[in-house]
């Protein structure tokens, strides 16, 4: 978030450099229940983003001294490939996968009822085939349309979007230069059907207008998003019904 | 039953969604109130039943219930105890009281050992989930021969038929034992012919057992067996 002055991400015409109007999102597919093996699946496309999730369980949770008495403990696993983005990027646990991983544990521990199973746990497995900015988001979002196709009950569902600031202008769903060249970064994790917030982060500035602007603009994307993740889950089940 | 299929009103709903009002109303499975709505969380088809509104949901993992007769694998044997996977979230426990046979201590596994079947029932269920399973009973025994095939749990009803009457059918067209486990797993012992008929078809159960096609992709792979039986 170097907030360069000196790179232009804005067009003349007020258009951004991708042709996307200042409260338009990427394209958004998902596909629910793609791996066969794992108990509920997703793979959500977002923009150039490509983000596989594989839900397992609930099952006995090891070592014994991560169960919880009283509810079942979301092990989430965020991990980018190595071949996600041009730079190859080591394989492994690192900071940035660490931080996500608990953040994102954090805010599906808030929508899945977790009382329902104690001393269990939940094994969710993050994957980001391809990365192009707001692979958070993403992988969020996919993390939560695989834990309703395992059948994990949840009170809601969690859909994952950003906004952020550019050339003093407040923008939805950043791409990738917009998200290394701009001024700020709001992403957000919302629960559609409630209104409610998950998880929140910011990076860069914002002023209290902006801010309230970029959660106008992410709670407008939400409610695309998640028609998109209810389409995908009924169409696993209705597509073929003849 | 049918998971709503045969219903006039079949409404797929996902985690969060709103299915009624707390008026008059009671709350059901796979459902939860917040400010006076009903929530389903599961997805699922919902279900009204007696003024009752539930989700059915279309994948769910194993959930013990006391006097579920399941079809469990060892996984670990003690002293005087096994541990049993039986597909669900937790292991249950087979005491050596509880075992068909008079087991001395530290001859457990001459009995059972780690990788063999058995028939059994839950016993008891905790609220920590601690499930205790027992062999005494009629027809529970250790599984010596036969195949286990694993199916989906929420199927299982589609797989019965009403009044058991498709488990029926399935037994006299592969003349095959049949043996459905609440916990997703069928064992079946017969000839190898009606073995691999019956793999087959729980296959077609666990590819269209939420679909109305169920029927038919069952009468069809019916007339099959027959064909192979002329031949």
């Amino acid at each position: 978030m170097g907030g360069y002055g000196d790179v232009q991400l804005l067009r003349e015409d007020g258009l951004r450099l991708d042709g996307r109007k200042v409260d338009e999102m990427r394209p958004v597919s998902i596909q629910a229940g793609i791996l066969p093996a794992a108990d509920g699946s997703a793979m959500v496309t977002h923009g150039l983003n490509v983000a596989v999730a594989a839900v397992y369980g609930p099952m006995e949770a090891h070592p014994r001294k991560i169960q919880r008495q009283d509810r079942a403990v979301i092990d989430v696993r965020y991990n980018m490939a190595p071949f996600s983005t041009s730079d190859r990027i080591r394989p492994g646990f690192n900071r940035r996968s660490r931080e996500i991983s608990k953040v994102t544990a954090e805010s599906l521990e808030s929508v899945v009822l977790v009382e329902r199973y104690p001393r269990a746990k939940i094994r969710v497995e993050i994957e980001i085939l391809a990365a192009e900015a707001g692979t958070r988001c993403a992988g969020i979002t996919a993390a939560s349309v695989a834990l309703a196709d395992a059948g994990i009950p949840m009170r809601d569902m969690i859909v994952g979007v950003a906004s952020g600031k550019i050339e003093g202008t407040v923008v939805l769903d950043l791409d990738k230069a917009e998200d290394n060249y701009g001024q700020a970064d709001l992403p957000v994790g919302i629960l559609p059907n409630t209104g409610e917030i998950a998880f929140l982060q910011m990076d860069g500035d914002l002023s209290p207008e902006e801010y309230d602007l970029a959660m106008e603009y992410n709670f407008k994307a939400a409610g695309e998003i998640h028609e998109i993740m209810v389409d995908a889950l009924k169409a696993r089940y209705e597509e073929s019904e003849n | 039953m049918s998971q709503g299929l045969s219903g006039a009103e079949q409404r797929l709903v996902t985690p969060g969604m709103t299915i009624g009002s707390l008026t008059g109303m009671r709350v059901g499975s796979g459902a939860i109130v917040h400010n006076d709505e009903i929530i389903a969380t599961k997805l699922g088809w919902v279900r009204e039943n007696n003024g009752t509104i539930s989700v059915d949901p279309i994948n769910s993992p194993y959930i013990p219930r006391s006097g579920d007769l399941i079809i469990g694998n060892v996984a670990e044997v003690r002293n005087n105890l096994w541990f049993m996977d039986i597909n669900g979230s937790f292991q249950g426990l087979l005491p050596m009281s509880l075992a068909p046979w008079k087991v001395e201590y530290g001859q457990a596994r001459q009995h059972m050992n780690v990788g063999d079947s058995s028939l059994a029932r839950v016993q008891e269920v905790d609220e920590c989930h601690n499930v205790v399973l027992t062999m005494k009973g009629v027809g529970l025994r250790r599984l010596s021969q036969g195949a286990v095939i694993d199916v989906p749990v929420n199927h299982l009803d589609r797989i019965r038929g009403e009044g058991n009457a498709n488990l029926d059918r399935m037994k006299e067209t592969s003349d095959c034992r049949i043996i459905v486990g609440e916990n997703g797993r069928v064992w079946v012992d017969g000839h190898e012919n009606g073995i691999d008929w019956v793999r087959e078809a729980l296959d077609i159960a666990k590819q269209h057992g939420h679909k109305s096609s169920f029927d038919s992709a069952m009468k069809k792979h019916e007339k099959k067996f027959n064909k192979k039986g002329d031949a």
